[in-house]
C-alpha cells in the first residue's frame, strides 16, 4: 500500500507520519500471539470440555476489532487522544466500580463484567487511559499552566487503586502505580522524593506481604521452592524451558500445555519455550525490547511534555507487563498473574492493548513544527 | 471538570490541533518548560536503562535455562518423562540410599495416585461399589459421599501398584484419572530403620540419615548418585538378630547394639530394639521410634572403669605394678562405696579391672583428681554430643559440681550419663592406639583421611588391650569369649535411675568389647534394658550373664563377614601381644601392707 508522498488525505498523512517500524513490530507480535494461542489453547479447551479451537476462535473474533482500534486511534490528533483517554477512563472506571457489585466471582476475585454476551475486564482499559490522562495533568502542572494537575492526578490514582484493592487485583494495582510512578519520575519529581517513593514502595511490598496471606505464600514459595507449598505451575514451566533447548521440541510436540491450567494465558511463554525453543523466546523478547526502546527513543526526541509523559506511561505499562510475565515464567520473580501483551489469550487484554498502542502511535506521529512546510 | 478543561486551554493551549500551527519553535521554549523537557529527557534515558537491564536479565535467564539447563543435568528420564504424552513422569526427587556394598536401603519408586472428578462420574454409587471391591480398605459409604460432592478433584487412593492401575482401568469408569507420584520404599524394612530413618508422605526426611542428609538426598545435581552408608546390611542383620534373641531370652524391654570400625569410625551396624516398619512410622509406638543407641543417655556402670584405668595409666598415677587396698568399703559423707564381687584385700591394677572393683576404681580416680578426670572425660568426647549423621543425638548429662564424690562414682560409671554411641567411640580410642575419631554413618573410601585426635599414649592403649582381654579370658566377661577372635571387653551393670533413686530390679546391662584384641578391628557393644534372670543364669541378671554371652554369639557371626581371620590363642605373636607380666612386686607389697 504505497502512498505517494504528496497524498494529503487523512490516510495519506497518517502513512507518512506514523511510526511504521513500531507498527510492523506490533503486527508481528500479534501474529506470534495467534500462532501461540493456536499452539497452547487446544489442550486447555479440551480439558474444559470445549471444542479444541474454542479459545482460538474467540481470540479471532477480537482480532479485527483490535486492528481497527489500533488504526483508528492512531489517526487521532493529540487533542482527540486526550478526549478519548478522558472519556475512556471515565467509562472504564464506572464499569470497574460495577464489577464490585454485579461482577461474577472468578478464582476469588470480582474483576469481570458480562456485557453483550462478552466478558470484559474494565481495569484493562483503565490502565492506558489513565496513563494518558495522568501524562496530560502532569504536563500541564509541570508547565505551570494548571497547578491542580498533581493533586487531581493523585486523586484519580487513589480512586483506581482503591477499587483495584477491593476487587482484589493487587497485580493490576502494582502496574498502575508503577506506571504513574514512572510518569512522576519523568515529570521531574525531586530525587529526594524519588528516593522516598522507592522506600514507600518497599514498605508497601512489606505491608502486602504481612497483610495479604496469598501474597506472603507466593513470595515464600518463590524464595524457598523446596519448603512445601504448591509450585506446580512454575515447576512444570521450568521443565518446559529445559526441554525446549535451542530449537524446541517442534510445533505441537510440547507436553506442558496439556498439564498447565494457564498454558494459554499467563504461561504461554513457557509453551513457546518448549515448542519453539530458545530462538523463538529470544525473538519474542527482542520484539518487546525493540518496541520499548523504539518508543522511548521517539519520546526522547519529543519536545512536547504531554507527549513525553503520556508516551512514557504507555510504553512503561506495555514493557512492565512483558517483563513481569516473562520474569514469572522464568522464575525470576514470585508468581503473579500477568498477561504477556498481545501473546496471551484474552479479549479484553487484546483490545485494551490495541487502544494503548494506538494512542502511543498517535502520540509519536511526526508532527511538523513551525517553520517546516505544512 | 469544566475548570480542568478550560484553564490549560485558555492559557497555554498545549497540544490542540491548533498547536500544529501555533506551537512555539523548539529553540524558543520558555525557560521553565525547556528545563522540564531537559529533565524529562534525562530521566527517560534512565528509564530506558532500567528496561535495558530487565531485558538483559531475561535474555540471560533464557540462555541459562534453555541452553545451559539452569545447572540441572538433562537426563534421559527427565526428557522422556515430558515427551510421553500419556504419562508425564517427573524424574525421581530423592537419591537412593545404599549400604556399604551397594545393597538398596531406600529408593524412590514411581507410582500413580488414583483420583476422581466427581463432576464427570456418571454413577457415583456404582463407581464407589466397584472401587471398594477392588480396594477393600476403602470405606464404600464414605467414598460414595466423596464422589457425590461437587468437587473437581478427589483422591481415591495413593500409590497404586501397576497391577492395581491395570485393574482400575479394566473397571472402565469414566471420570477417574491417574497422577504420577513417588513413593519412598525401604526394601530392608525395619532392619536398619534407626540408621536409615524415613521420610514423610511428601518425601522430606524426618528421621535418621534421611533427615540428617536431606539436603544431599534432594540435591538435583547428585540425584543419580546413591548415598552410600557405612552400614553393612549383613552385619546389621546378624547384630539385630542376636540382640532380638537376647531380648527374648532374658525378657528385656529393650536392646541396642553397635559395630564400629576402630580404624575409621565407620558404623558397620547400629541396632535399637524394639523397632518398627518404616511404612508404619505413623502408628509405631514412641518407644520403638526411640533410638537407644544414639538418643538415649545412660549411666553405663562398670564399663566406665575402662576409662578410669586408661586415665590413671595415661596420667602415670598408677602402673601395672601398683594397686589399691580394697579390703574395706569407702565411706564418704553419707555414701558407702562397696564392691559387688568383694575380695576384701589389696588388689593390683589388673585385678581391680578384672574383678570390677568399685573401691579400687574410685581410689584410682581420686589420685588423678576431679580436674584431671573432667579434662580426661572431655578429651574422650564424653561431655559433648556425639558427632554422627543422625538427628537423634542425646546430650550427655554430667555433674556441674565435679568434686571428690563425683570423681569416685564417675570412675565406675555412675553420676554421668552418655549415649552408648559415645561409649563406643571412646572404647575405640582406648584400643586403637589412642586415637579418637568421630563415628560416621557414611562409608569412607579407602585412603580417605580420617580426622583423628590423639587422646591416649600408645603405651596406655597397649596395656588396656591386655587388660580387656584379661576380663574375657579370666574375669567377669568369660561368656563373651568367642573362640579364635581374641575378644576383649568389660561388663557393666547399672541400676536404672527412677523416681526417688536407683531401682534395684531395673538394670541396664552392657558389654563393651573389641576384637581381635591383639590387633583390634571392631568395637562391639551389646546393651539390654531391664533383662531378667533365667534358670540358665541361676537367676542372675548382671551383664556377665546376658550382655556378655550375646556379644559372644555376635562376634563369630560377624567376623567372617567383616573379614577378620580367627587365630590360635597360643600363636606366638598373639600371646606376646596379650601377655600380662605377673604382678610379682605387688605380692611383696601386699605382705607389707597386711602386717
Amino acid at each position: 500500500m504505497w502512498l505517494p508522498r504528496t497524498d494529503r488525505s487523512l490516510v495519506g498523512r497518517w502513512w507518512w507520519t506514523i511510526d511504521r517500524v513500531t507498527l510492523f513490530a506490533l503486527m508481528m507480535l500479534i501474529v506470534v500471539g495467534f500462532v501461540l494461542t493456536l499452539a497452547a489453547s487446544p489442550p486447555v479447551a479440551t480439558r474444559l470440555n470445549q471444542d479444541q479451537f474454542h479459545f482460538f476462535r474467540r481470540q479471532l473474533v477480537f482480532l479485527l476489532p483490535a486492528l481497527v482500534v489500533v488504526f483508528a486511534v492512531s489517526l487521532a490528533p493529540l487533542a482527540g487522544i486526550r478526549r478519548l483517554a478522558l472519556a475512556g477512563l471515565a467509562a472504564a472506571f464506572v464499569l470497574m466500580v460495577m464489577t464490585l457489585f454485579s461482577g461474577q466471582e472468578i478464582k476469588g476475585a470480582h474483576r469481570w463484567l458480562y456485557m453483550l454476551g462478552l466478558s470484559i475486564q474494565p481495569s484493562e482499559f483503565v490502565k492506558p487511559c489513565f496513563a494518558v490522562v495522568a501524562g496530560w495533568l502532569l504536563a500541564e502542572a509541570r508547565r505551570g499552566a494548571f497547578w491542580l494537575g498533581y493533586p487531581i492526578a493523585a486523586l484519580i490514582w487513589t480512586a483506581i487503586i482503591g477499587v483495584l484493592f477491593l476487587q482484589p487485583d493487587v497485580g493490576m494495582a502494582v502496574v498502575v502505580t508503577a506506571v504513574f510512578g514512572a510518569q512522576l519520575f519523568i515529570a521531574g519529581l525531586p530525587m529526594l522524593l524519588v528516593g522516598a517513593a522507592l522506600c514507600l514502595a518497599v514498605l508497601g511490598g512489606a505491608a502486602a506481604y504481612s497483610l495479604l496471606p496469598h501474597v506472603a505464600s507466593r513470595v515464600d514459595r518463590f524464595l524457598d521452592p523446596s519448603g512445601g507449598g504448591d509450585n506446580y505451575q512454575i515447576e512444570r514451566a521450568m521443565e518446559a524451558f529445559q526441554a525446549g533447548g535451542l530449537f524446541g521440541r517442534g510445533p505441537g510436540d510440547g507436553a506442558v500445555k496439556s498439564i498447565l491450567p494457564d498454558a494459554h494465558t499467563d504461561f504461554v511463554f513457557a509453551v513457546a519455550g518448549e515448542e519453539y525453543g530458545f530462538a523463538a523466546c529470544l525473538l519474542i523478547l527482542a520484539l518487546f525490547a525493540f518496541i520499548v526502546f523504539r518508543g522511548l527513543g521517539r519520546v526522547l526526541a519529543e519536545s512536547n511534555l504531554f507527549v513525553m509523559l503520556a508516551g512514557t506511561g504507555l510504553i512503561t505499562q506495555f514493557g512492565l507487563q512483558a517483563v513481569i510475565n516473562m520474569g514469572v515464567n522464568l522464575r525470576l520473580m514470585p508468581t503473579k498473574g500477568m498477561t504477556l501483551p498481545f501473546i496471551s489469550y484474552g479479549g479484553s487484554s487484546l483490545l485494551a492493548l490495541a487502544l494503548g498502542m494506538g494512542m502511543l502511535l498517535a502520540l509519536t506521529r511526526r508532527r511538523p513544527r513551525v517553520g517546516e512546510a505544512e | 471538570m469544566k475548570v480542568l478543561f478550560r484553564k490549560p486551554r485558555s492559557r497555554a493551549r498545549p497540544c490542540t490541533p491548533a498547536d500544529l500551527r501555533a506551537a512555539e519553535p523548539f529553540v524558543q521554549l520558555d525557560g521553565a518548560v525547556k528545563h522540564a523537557v531537559e529533565t524529562g529527557r534525562n530521566r527517560v534515558v534512565i528509564a530506558a536503562a532500567v528496561f535495558g537491564l530487565c531485558f538483559l536479565a531475561l535474555a540471560g535467564r533464557l540462555a541459562d535455562l534453555m541452553l545451559f539447563r539452569g545447572g540441572i543435568e538433562s537426563s534421559p528420564t527427565r526428557t522422556a518423562g515430558l515427551s510421553a504424552a500419556v504419562e508425564q513422569l517427573p524424574a525421581v526427587k530423592r537419591a537412593p540410599i545404599v549400604d556399604r556394598n551397594g545393597v538398596l536401603l531406600a529408593v524412590n519408586l514411581r507410582s500413580v495416585a488414583l483420583a476422581a472428578d466427581p463432576r464427570k462420574l456418571m454413577d457415583p454409587r456404582e463407581a464407589a461399589t466397584k472401587l471398594a471391591r477392588l480396594f477393600p480398605e476403602l470405606n464404600r459409604a464414605r467414598l460414595e459421599e466423596e464422589l457425590r460432592s461437587d468437587k473437581g478433584f478427589v483422591y481415591v487412593r495413593r500409590n497404586l501398584a501397576p497391577a492395581e492401575q491395570q485393574a482400575v482401568n479394566r473397571l472402565g469408569i469414566p471420570g477417574l484419572s491417574f497422577h504420577p507420584e513417588e513413593k519412598r520404599v525401604y526394601p530392608q524394612g525395619s532392619l536398619a530403620v534407626h540408621a536409615v530413618g524415613y521420610t514423610d508422605i511428601d518425601g522430606k526426611g524426618i528421621a535418621g540419615a534421611e533427615q540428617a542428609l536431606d539436603q544431599r538426598l534432594r540435591d538435583p545435581a547428585r540425584m543419580q548418585e546413591p548415598v552410600r552408608l557405612s552400614i553393612d546390611i549383613r552385619v546389621q542383620h546378624a547384630l539385630r538378630d542376636e540382640i532380638a534373641q537376647a531380648m527374648k531370652t532374658y525378657s528385656a524391654i529393650g536392646g541396642a547394639g553397635i559395630v564400629l570400625d576402630v580404624r575409621t569410625g565407620e558404623v558397620a551396624a547400629l541396632v535399637s530394639l524394639p523397632d518398627f516398619e518404616p511404612l508404619e512410622r505413623g502408628t509405631a509406638p514412641a518407644d520403638s521410634r526411640f533410638n537407644r543407641m544414639t538418643l538415649g543417655v545412660y549411666e553405663m556402670g562398670s564399663t566406665f572403669k575402662t576409662f578410669a584405668l586408661a586415665m590413671a595409666l595415661d596420667a602415670g598415677t598408677v602402673g601395672l605394678n601398683g594397686g589399691y587396698d580394697a579390703s574395706h568399703p569407702i565411706k564418704i559423707s553419707r555414701f558407702t562405696i562397696s564392691d559387688d564381687h568383694p575380695k576384701n584385700r589389696w588388689l593390683s591394677t589388673a585385678e581391680i579391672y578384672q574383678y570390677s572393683s568399685n573401691i579400687g576404681a574410685a581410689k584410682m580416680a581420686v589420685d588423678v583428681g576431679p580436674a584431671g578426670q573432667r579434662a580426661f572425660m572431655d578429651r574422650m568426647g564424653m561431655l559433648r554430643r556425639a558427632a554422627i549423621e543422625l538427628p537423634e543425638i542425646g546430650a550427655p548429662l554430667y555433674p556441674r559440681r565435679w568434686g571428690t564424690i563425683e570423681t569416685m562414682t564417675i570412675a565406675y560409671g555412675h553420676g554421668i550419663s552418655v549415649s552408648p554411641l559415645q561409649t563406643a567411640s571412646g572404647i575405640a580410642a582406648v584400643v586403637n592406639g589412642g586415637l579418637l575419631m568421630p563415628a560416621t554413618l557414611l562409608r569412607r573410601e579407602a585412603g580417605e583421611p580420617v580426622p583423628v585426635q590423639r587422646v591416649l599414649k600408645p603405651r596406655t592403649s597397649d596395656i588396656m588391650r591386655r587388660l580387656m582381654r584379661l576380663v574375657v579370658a579370666e574375669g567377669t566377661g568369660t561368656r563373651a569369649d568367642a573362640q579364635g577372635y581374641m575378644v576383649g571387653g568389660k561388663t557393666g551393670t547399672a541400676e536404672k535411675a527412677g523416681a526417688g533413686g536407683y531401682k534395684r530390679k531395673s538394670l541396664l546391662t552392657s558389654f563393651v568389647s573389641a576384637f581381635p584384641m591383639h590387633d583390634p578391628r571392631y568395637v562391639v557393644i551389646a546393651i539390654l534394658d531391664e533383662p531378667k534372670g533365667t534358670k540358665e543364669t541361676h537367676g542372675f541378671a548382671t551383664a556377665g550373664w546376658n550382655a556378655a554371652p550375646t556379644v559372644g554369639k555376635i562376634i563369630p557371626r560377624i567376623a567372617p563377614i567383616l573379614g577378620v581371620v580367627p587365630v590360635a590363642s597360643d600363636a606366638p605373636g598373639v600371646r606376646e601381644a596379650l601377655m600380662l607380666p605377673p604382678p610379682v612386686p605387688a605380692s611383696q607389697e601386699r605382705k607389707v601392707a597386711s602386717f
